[in-house]
C-alpha cells in the first residue's frame, strides 16, 4: 500500500524534475507524452490499479487523479515560461533592421497630363459639367465654319492648322482639330438646353515646338447654355475652377479678348503663385499668368443651332491641360510631357 | 503694332504712367505684350563723323574720327554704311550696350581691334537695344545736337500691342489714341487734313475703273505734281524707326507714316510710269504673271487675286504688294496716290498663296472701313505737299461702287442686363460709348439706338456693344455668381468610362502610363504592320506635316510603345512596363476616320528580386497575359486565348484574346525582327486590346449569387496528355461537370517519368453542391465521369 503511494510521489518528483529540464516546445511535448500521454507513465500507473484491492484502488486512484491535475498545471505553467522566454529571445536577439526596404511591389502611375485632366474634369464635374468627347480628326465645318471662322478669316491665324490630305470639290475639308470647341456644335446639334458639358481631348497645331509650345496638346472646352446665364456666372465658374486647381486664396483677373465664337470675349489670369504678383520669370514679370480663354456664346451660333438666342444665353471656355500641368508642377519645358522619359513620368 | 508713346501723345494727352496705361489697355483688350524703353543710354551721345580712313590692317574695318563737340575720338568700325558727315550714336568706354553677336548686355571696354585701339564705339540699332538690326550703324538725324545724350534724341517708350483679329482700327496710332482717351477720360485729337489744291483737276490725270466691285468697294486716286523725292524729315524717320519700319524716301515714308497713323494702307505710283493714264481694278486672268517689288522672278497669279492694272497690264496685287515697274524713284516728279478698300478674305487668300504678308495685307484682311480711304488720302496729300514740295491736283478720282452703310445697333437695357448679369445706369452706358466715339440716342422706355463710328468695323450687334461697355468699365468690376439653373440629365459615356477605368487598372497592375504623338511616319508603321494591312488601311496623310516624322495618322500604337520602351531601356536589365490608352485612326472612304480607343502595353526586362535588383526571371508571355487577366478580372470579363499568327509577334508565343466569338485583342512576345527594328535586343512582350470591341462584353454590374451553405470538397487531379493539348481545353471539360465549382491549374510538367511528347497537367478541383453536402461517393462519381470525358476528348490518362 505504501509502495503504491510512494510510487505516485516518486512519479511526481521525477516528472517535475524532467519538466524543468524541458527547454522548448518539442521537449515539452515529449515530456507530456511521457507522463500524461495515452501510453504515458501516469496512465500505466493507473492501469496497474486494477490489481489492487478496491479500497486501496480508490485511495491511489484519487491521488493519481490529483497528480494528473497538478502535472497538467505544471505543464501549462512551464509552457508559458518557455513561450515567454522565446519571445524575450526574439525581442532581444532577433531584432529586425526596420530601415531595410520591403520587397518591391511596383506601382504604375498615370501620366501627369491624365492626372491633371482628371482633376480639371473633377473641378468642373462638381459644378455639374458632364464630360463629352468628340473626334480628333474633324471637318473644317465643325472646327471653324460653325464657330464663325469662315474660310479666309484672319482669326484662322489663331489656330495654325494641320490639314488632312483629302480633297473634295477642290477644297480640303478635313483637318486635325485645333481645339475641342467643335464638340460644342456637335452637342448643340443633338441636344436642347440646358447644356453643361466639358470636352476633353487632344488637339493639334501647325506650330514649331519650344519650351512653351507643343504641336499636340490637350484641351478642355466647356459650354453652358440655359436661360439666365450671364457673364457673372462665367466669372464665378472659372474663378471657382482656378481656386480648386491652384488654391483657395488665388486671385483671378479677367480681361477683354477676342474669339470669334464668343461675345463678349475674355482671357482669365491667376495671380502668379510663385512671386505672388511681384513679377518673376514664370509670369514674365507681369504678376499674372494667363490660364484660359472664354466668353459668352455668340448669339449667332445659338441661332444657327436652332436655339432662341433672345431667351437662351451661355458661356464657353477653353483651357490647355499641359499649361495647367506646367504651372501646378513647376515643369520648365512642355516638351517633357510627350518625351515620355520615365525619370520624368515617375515623379508624378 | 509698335506704338511709340511720343508719337501717341500727339493725338491724346497721356495722363497716367506707361505701366498703368499698359495695364488699362491690356484689360480692355489691346494686350501690351511688351513695354520697350529705348535704353537709359548713359555715356552714349550724338557724335559727328569727321572723317573715315582705311584700317591699316583690315579690309573690312575703317577708322572713323568722331567728334562729340568738345573732343574727338578715333573709333574702329566695321559697318559698311559709316560715312563722313553722319551723325551717329557714339558710345564712350564704360557704356552699357547689347553685344551685337551674342545679344547679351555688356559693358564697353577699351580694346585693340587688329592692332588699333578703339576709343569707344559707333552703335548699331541692335547694340542700342532698339531692334535686331546689326548690318550697319544707326544714322541719326542731321539736326541732332552733337554731344547731346542720344536718349534725348531718340529715347522713347514703345508699347508692343498684340492686336486681335477683330480690331484693325488698333493697327494705327490714332486708333490706340482713341482707346487711351476712353480709358483715361481724355479726348483724342484727329491729325490735320487740310492742304492747298491746284486748279488742275485730278480726273484730267487719271481714270479709274473697278471691274470687280465685290473685291474693291472703293478706290480713290489722287495726284501730286512736282514732288522732289529725297529723304523724309528726321522726325518722320525717327517715328518710323520707333514703330519698326525703315525709312526709304519721303514719298514712300509718307505712305507708311499715314498707314501707321490712321491704319489705311496707301500706295504711291510714279504717275509717269502708269501706262495709258488709267487704273483698272480686276481679277487676274488665268496664267497672268507679275514681278513683285521685292522679287527677281515673275509670279503666276490665280484668278481669285485682285490686281491693280494700268492700260497695259498688272502693276500690283491689290492690298498685298506692288510691282517694280511703277515704283517711285529719285526721278519721280508726279505721284499717283492710291487709297482703296479691298475685300478682306480676298487679300488674305492672295497673300497666303503668294506667301507674302505685308503691313498692308495684314490690315486689309481684317476688314477696313470704307470711309477710311478718304481720310488717308487727305492726310497723305497734306504731307506730300508739305514735305515733298508737291502740288496737289484738285479733288480726287473716287470710285465708290459699294457705299458703306452707317451701322446702327439697337441696345435694350434688358439684353445688357441679361448678358452682363447686372443692371447698369443708362447714363454710365452712354458715357462709356460716347468716350469711344459711338453716339447714343435713348428711346424710351428702355433702349438705345447706338450709331457705330466708321472705324469700328467689328461692331454690328447688341452683344458687340455690350462688350464695349463691359471692357471699358472693366470685367473685374462685374460681380461673380454661380450657375443656378437645373443640372442637365446625366448622359452615360460608357467608352470614356471604360478607358479611364482601364488606365487605373493598368497603373494598379504596376504599369506606367505614357502619352505619345498621334502622328507618325510610314517607316515606323511598316516596322509593326504587314504591308498588306498598310495597303488596306492606308493611314491618313497630313497635307502640311510639321516634319516627315509626323506625316501620318497612326493606325496602331505598337510603334509608339516600342519607341518609348527603347528610349527608356538605357543599358539596364530593369523591368519596364508601359501602357497607353489612346486612339488610333482607321481611315474610311469619304468620311472622318474611325477613331478606335486602344490599349497597348509592353513589358521587358527582368523581374526584381527581394532587393529590387533585376536578377529575377525575364518578363515573358505569361507576364503580359497576367496584366491582361488582371484587367479582365477587374471588369469581370470571361476571355479565352487562341494561338495566333501576327506580323509583329513570335509564332508559338502569341495568342488572340476572345470574348465568346469576338476578337478583342492580342498578347504575345514581340518578334525579335520587329524589336530589333527599334534597336531593342532583348525579349519584349506586348498586348493590345480594342476597347470598343471589349465594351459590349463588360457586364454592367454585379449579379449576386448566394453562397452555398454546404462544404466544398477539394481534390487534385493529374493527367497526362499530348504536349500540344492546351490546358484550357481540359479545364473546359472539367468545368462542364455540374458539381465543379472551380478549377485551378497548379502544375505543368514534362520530362521523366512522363513519356516524350506528353505532358502532365495537375488541377485542383473544387466540388460543391448548392443543395446538399457532397459525399465521397458523389465526388468519386463525378471524378470518374470527368476522367472519361478527358480520355475521350483529349486522349488523357490519369497520372498515378
Amino acid at each position: 500500500m505504501t509502495t503504491q503511494s510512494d510510487t505516485v510521489s516518486a512519479l511526481e518528483s521525477d516528472a517535475l524534475k524532467a519538466l524543468q529540464s524541458a527547454k522548448d516546445n518539442d521537449a515539452l511535448e515529449a515530456w507530456r507524452l511521457e507522463y500524461l500521454g495515452r501510453k504515458g507513465r501516469l496512465t500505466q500507473l493507473l492501469r496497474g490499479l486494477t490489481d489492487l484491492p478496491i479500497e486501496e484502488r480508490r485511495t491511489v486512484g484519487s491521488a493519481s487523479n490529483e497528480l494528473k491535475t497538478r502535472l497538467e498545471a505544471a505543464h501549462e505553467a512551464r509552457r508559458e515560461e518557455i513561450d515567454q522566454a522565446r519571445l524575450e529571445h526574439v525581442i532581444s536577439s532577433e531584432r529586425l533592421d526596420v530601415t531595410l526596404p520591403g520587397p518591391p511591389l511596383p506601382r504604375g502611375r498615370l501620366h501627369p497630363v491624365t492626372q491633371t485632366l482628371r482633376d480639371m474634369l473633377g473641378a468642373f464635374g462638381a459644378m455639374g459639367f458632364q464630360t463629352s468627347e468628340g473626334p480628333e480628326v474633324e471637318w473644317d465645318y465643325y472646327n471653324f465654319e460653325a464657330l464663325r471662322i469662315p474660310q479666309d478669316h484672319p482669326a484662322r491665324d489663331m489656330w495654325d492648322t494641320l490639314w488632312i490630305d483629302y480633297e473634295k470639290d477642290g477644297k480640303r475639308p478635313m483637318l486635325l482639330r485645333t481645339h475641342t470647341s467643335p464638340n460644342q456644335v456637335r452637342v448643340m446639334e443633338k441636344r436642347d438646353p440646358p447644356i453643361r458639358i466639358v470636352v476633353p481631348g487632344k488637339c493639334y497645331r501647325f506650330e514649331a515646338t519650344d519650351a512653351t509650345h507643343e504641336w499636340m496638346l490637350t484641351q478642355v472646352e466647356g459650354l453652358a447654355v440655359d436661360e439666365g446665364i450671364s457673364m457673372t456666372d462665367l466669372k464665378g465658374t472659372l474663378a471657382e475652377f482656378a481656386r480648386r486647381m491652384f488654391g483657395r486664396d488665388r486671385q483671378v483677373a479677367f480681361r477683354c479678348s477676342y474669339f470669334p465664337f464668343v461675345e463678349p470675349g475674355m482671357e482669365i489670369s491667376i495671380d502668379c503663385f510663385i512671386c505672388r504678383g511681384a513679377g518673376c520669370r514664370t509670369c514674365h514679370q507681369s504678376g499674372w499668368i494667363e490660364i484660359l480663354g472664354a466668353g459668352m456664346v455668340h448669339p449667332e451660333i445659338l441661332t444657327n443651332m436652332g436655339y432662341d438666342a433672345e431667351c437662351y444665353t451661355g458661356f464657353a471656355f477653353g483651357v490647355g491641360v499641359e499649361r495647367i500641368a506646367l504651372l501646378r508642377y513647376g515643369v520648365d519645358d512642355i516638351r517633357h510631357f510627350y518625351a515620355n522619359d520615365l525619370r520624368f513620368l515617375r515623379q508624378f | 503694332m509698335r506704338v511709340p508713346l511720343r508719337w501717341l501723345s500727339e493725338y491724346v494727352d497721356l495722363t497716367v504712367d506707361p505701366k498703368e496705361l499698359a495695364r488699362r489697355l491690356t484689360v480692355a483688350g489691346a494686350e501690351v505684350g511688351e513695354i520697350i524703353t529705348s535704353g537709359t543710354w548713359d555715356n552714349i551721345v550724338v557724335g559727328h563723323v569727321e572723317k573715315v580712313e582705311k584700317h591699316p590692317d583690315a579690309d573690312r574695318l575703317v577708322l572713323a574720327t568722331v567728334s562729340t563737340g568738345t573732343e574727338t575720338h578715333r573709333v574702329v568700325c566695321g559697318a559698311p554704311n559709316v560715312k563722313a558727315g553722319q551723325n551717329i550714336a557714339y558710345a564712350e568706354i564704360g557704356a552699357r550696350l547689347i553685344d551685337g553677336h551674342t545679344g547679351e548686355p555688356t559693358k564697353l571696354k577699351k580694346s585693340k581691334i587688329r592692332g588699333v585701339e578703339s576709343e569707344g564705339m559707333i552703335c548699331s540699332e541692335k547694340e542700342l537695344g532698339i531692334s535686331d538690326e546689326h548690318t550697319g550703324i544707326l544714322v541719326l538725324p542731321d539736326n541732332a545736337t552733337v554731344g547731346q545724350l542720344i536718349r534725348d534724341v531718340i529715347g522713347d517708350t514703345i508699347f508692343d500691342i498684340e492686336v486681335t483679329a477683330n480690331r484693325p482700327d488698333l493697327l494705327s496710332i490714332l486708333g490706340v489714341a482713341r482707346e487711351v482717351a476712353a480709358l483715361t477720360g481724355q479726348k483724342w485729337r484727329d491729325p490735320p487734313l487740310e492742304y492747298p489744291e491746284s486748279k488742275s483737276p485730278a480726273k484730267k490725270f487719271i481714270k479709274v475703273e473697278i471691274m470687280d466691285p465685290d473685291l474693291c468697294p472703293r478706290y480713290i486716286a489722287s495726284i501730286v505734281e512736282n514732288v522732289t523725292v529725297g529723304e523724309s524729315p528726321p522726325w518722320m524717320q525717327e517715328r518710323l524707326i520707333a514703330a519698326g519700319m525703315r525709312p526709304i524716301n519721303n514719298v514712300v515714308d509718307i505712305t507708311n507714316y499715314v498707314m501707321l497713323e490712321l491704319g489705311q494702307p496707301l500706295h504711291a505710283f510714279d504717275y509717269d510710269k502708269v501706262r495709258g493714264k488709267k487704273i483698272i481694278v480686276r481679277r487676274a486672268e488665268p496664267g497672268e504673271k507679275l514681278r513683285l517689288l521685292t522679287e527677281d522672278e515673275d509670279r503666276t497669279l490665280s484668278p481669285d487675286m485682285l490686281l491693280i492694272c494700268d492700260a497695259e497690264g498688272a502693276t500690283a496685287v491689290a492690298g498685298v504688294m506692288g510691282g517694280g515697274d511703277s515704283e517711285v524713284s529719285p526721278q519721280t516728279k508726279t505721284i499717283l496716290l492710291e487709297a482703296a478698300n479691298f475685300n478682306g478674305p480676298s487679300v488674305r487668300r492672295a497673300a497666303q498663296v503668294l506667301k507674302i504678308r505685308t503691313d498692308a495685307s495684314t490690315r486689309f484682311e481684317k476688314g477696313l472701313s470704307r470711309d477710311l480711304p478718304a481720310m488717308g488720302t487727305a492726310r497723305a496729300m497734306k504731307l506730300l505737299v508739305e514735305l515733298c514740295g508737291g502740288k496737289a491736283a484738285e479733288g480726287h478720282v473716287d470710285v465708290y461702287p459699294r457705299k458703306a452703310k452707317e451701322q446702327r445697333v439697337t441696345l435694350t437695357m434688358e439684353r445688357l442686363a441679361r448678358v452682363l448679369g447686372l443692371d447698369l445706369p443708362t447714363s454710365q452706358v452712354r458715357t462709356v460709348l460716347t468716350s469711344l466715339g459711338f453716339t447714343c440716342r435713348w428711346v424710351p422706355p428702355a433702349h438705345f439706338i447706338v450709331r457705330v463710328p466708321y472705324w469700328r468695323t467689328d461692331v454690328s450687334i447688341a452683344d458687340d456693344v455690350i462688350e464695349e461697355v463691359a471692357r471699358i468699365i472693366g470685367y473685374d468690376q462685374l460681380p461673380t455668381s454661380m450657375l443656378r439653373g437645373a443640372i442637365p440629365a446625366w448622359i452615360p459615356q460608357p467608352l470614356t468610362e471604360l478607358r479611364e477605368r482601364v488606365r487605373n487598372v493598368m497603373a494598379d497592375a504596376g504599369m506606367q502610363e505614357v502619352i505619345t504623338y498621334s502622328m507618325t511616319d510610314l517607316e515606323s508603321l511598316a516596322k509593326v504592320l504587314p504591308r498588306e494591312e498598310l495597303a488596306i488601311n492606308k493611314p491618313l496623310r497630313i497635307a502640311n506635316p510639321l516634319s516627315r516624322q509626323f506625316e501620318y495618322a497612326r493606325t496602331t500604337l505598337r510603334h509608339n510603345l516600342l519607341q518609348t520602351l527603347a528610349a527608356n531601356i538605357g543599358g539596364t536589365q530593369n523591368l519596364i512596363e508601359l501602357f497607353e490608352a489612346a486612339r488610333i485612326y482607321i481611315p474610311r472612304e469619304d468620311d472622318l476616320p474611325h477613331e478606335v480607343e486602344t490599349l497597348t502595353g509592353v513589358l521587358s526586362g527582368r523581374h526584381p528580386d527581394r532587393w529590387g535588383q533585376p536578377t529575377g526571371p525575364e518578363a515573358d508571355f505569361y507576364d503580359a497575359k497576367s496584366r491582361l487577366e488582371f484587367l479582365f478580372t477587374d471588369r469581370r470579363v470571361q476571355t479565352d486565348y487562341r494561338d495566333a499568327n501576327d506580323f509583329a509577334y513570335l509564332p508559338g508565343r502569341t495568342a488572340e484574346v476572345f470574348v465568346r466569338d469576338t476578337r478583342i485583342g492580342i498578347v504575345g512576345q514581340v518578334h525579335p525582327r520587329v524589336a530589333t527594328g527599334f534597336d531593342i535586343n532583348r525579349d519584349v512582350v506586348m498586348f493590345e486590346v480594342d476597347l470598343e470591341a471589349l465594351l459590349p462584353h463588360v457586364p454592367e454590374g454585379v449579379e449576386y449569387k448566394p453562397i452555398s451553405p454546404y462544404p466544398p470538397v477539394e481534390q487534385d487531379l493529374a493527367i497526362i496528355v499530348d504536349a500540344d493539348v492546351p490546358a484550357a481545353r481540359a479545364i473546359e471539360i472539367i468545368k462542364g461537370s455540374p458539381l465543379v465549382a472551380a478549377v485551378r491549374t497548379f502544375d505543368v510538367y514534362t520530362g521523366d517519368p512522363i513519356p516524350a511528347g506528353k505532358k502532365s497537367l495537375a488541377f485542383a478541383i473544387t466540388y460543391q453542391s448548392p443543395k446538399d453536402t457532397l459525399t465521397d461517393a458523389d465526388v468519386a462519381k463525378q471524378r470518374t465521369k470527368i476522367l472519361e470525358r478527358l480520355k475521350r476528348d483529349l486522349n488523357a490518362e490519369l497520372r498515378t
